[in-house]
């Protein structure tokens, strides 16, 4: 079950990725990109991170994709105004895409993974688990973060306001 | 147990974030739009997401579970300001074309 689970979703992972790249109109990668999200968010409910996949959807699928929508009806793209790269450089483009691919699969051949036994605990991915390492381990990145997000935030309104 | 750990080998979500990724980079390389290359970065961002989630449930540790939360506010943080720099890209020169922004090119 949770094979065949794993088989579709990777199909729709990839349909939705590819479609990103070749949309002609940006609103429908735009939307490819929603897809490919929330199927990420099935993989981590698929390897019991139930945190993980519920702030995937809320951080990704809620707040960057709107951002991006938001975005892309502002500046009122469509495929008529979408540059494109002449052809030349496009199967350039695949051929680096695909010669990086093949050299990432070879060096995972060359890997010894080592033999995991499977882990017995399956709460792992709970709010629970990932809540106290979050607070106690790693308190302080997670602290600094806020810094990170201030800065993020007035830098994005400096930056969008209009200059005078 | 989770059944999923049994039933799918791991180097499948190897395989599967590889392709992902290299997605990713054929994006980057393949548009001109400024706004799908910050898509196509955002790919390879989940690629390397869904990575750390694989390995932290096969090994049975959550650590990778925290990066993966932390990689998701660095990435909203990102996608913020470089869609504020888009804007102002887009207020001047009227396009999001990155062959017209070729002043700093060599």
């Amino acid at each position: 079950m949770s094979f065949y689970l794993f088989v579709i979703l990777s199909v729709l992972t990839l349909c939705s990725a590819f479609a990103v790249v070749l949309a002609k109109n940006p609103m429908y990668s735009v939307l490819s990109l929603i897809v490919c999200f929330f199927t990420v968010a099935g993989h981590y409910v698929l390897l019991n991170a139930q945190f993980l996949a519920i702030v995937h959807i809320i951080v990704y699928a809620g707040a960057i994709m709107v951002l991006f929508l938001f975005v892309v009806m502002l500046l009122n793209l469509n495929s008529e105004t979408e540059p494109h790269k002449d052809n030349m450089l496009k199967v350039a483009a695949v051929i680096t895409g695909g010669l990086l691919f093949v050299v990432l699969i070879a060096s995972i051949k060359a890997t010894e993974l080592g033999t995991f036994s499977l882990p017995q605990k399956s709460n792992l991915g709970y709010v629970e688990e990932v809540g106290k390492k979050l607070f106690t381990d790693y308190l302080l990145p997670f602290e600094i973060s806020s810094v990170l997000f201030l800065s993020a935030m007035i830098g994005s309104v400096v930056l969008a306001k209009k200059e005078k | 147990m989770n059944q999923t750990l049994e039933a799918v080998p791991q180097n499948w979500y190897l395989i599967l974030s590889t392709l992902l990724f290299c997605i990713g980079v054929i994006g980057v390389l393949f548009r001109r739009n400024a706004i799908i290359i910050l898509m196509c970065i955002e790919l390879m961002l989940n690629s390397v997401n869904l990575l750390l989630v694989a390995f932290s449930a096969y090994a049975g540790n959550n650590d990778g579970q925290v990066f993966v939360f932390f990689i998701m506010v660095v990435a909203a943080a990102e996608v913020a300001v470089g869609l504020a720099l888009l804007m102002s890209i887009y207020r001047n020169i009227a396009s999001t074309d990155i062959n017209v922004l070729n002043k700093l090119k060599w």
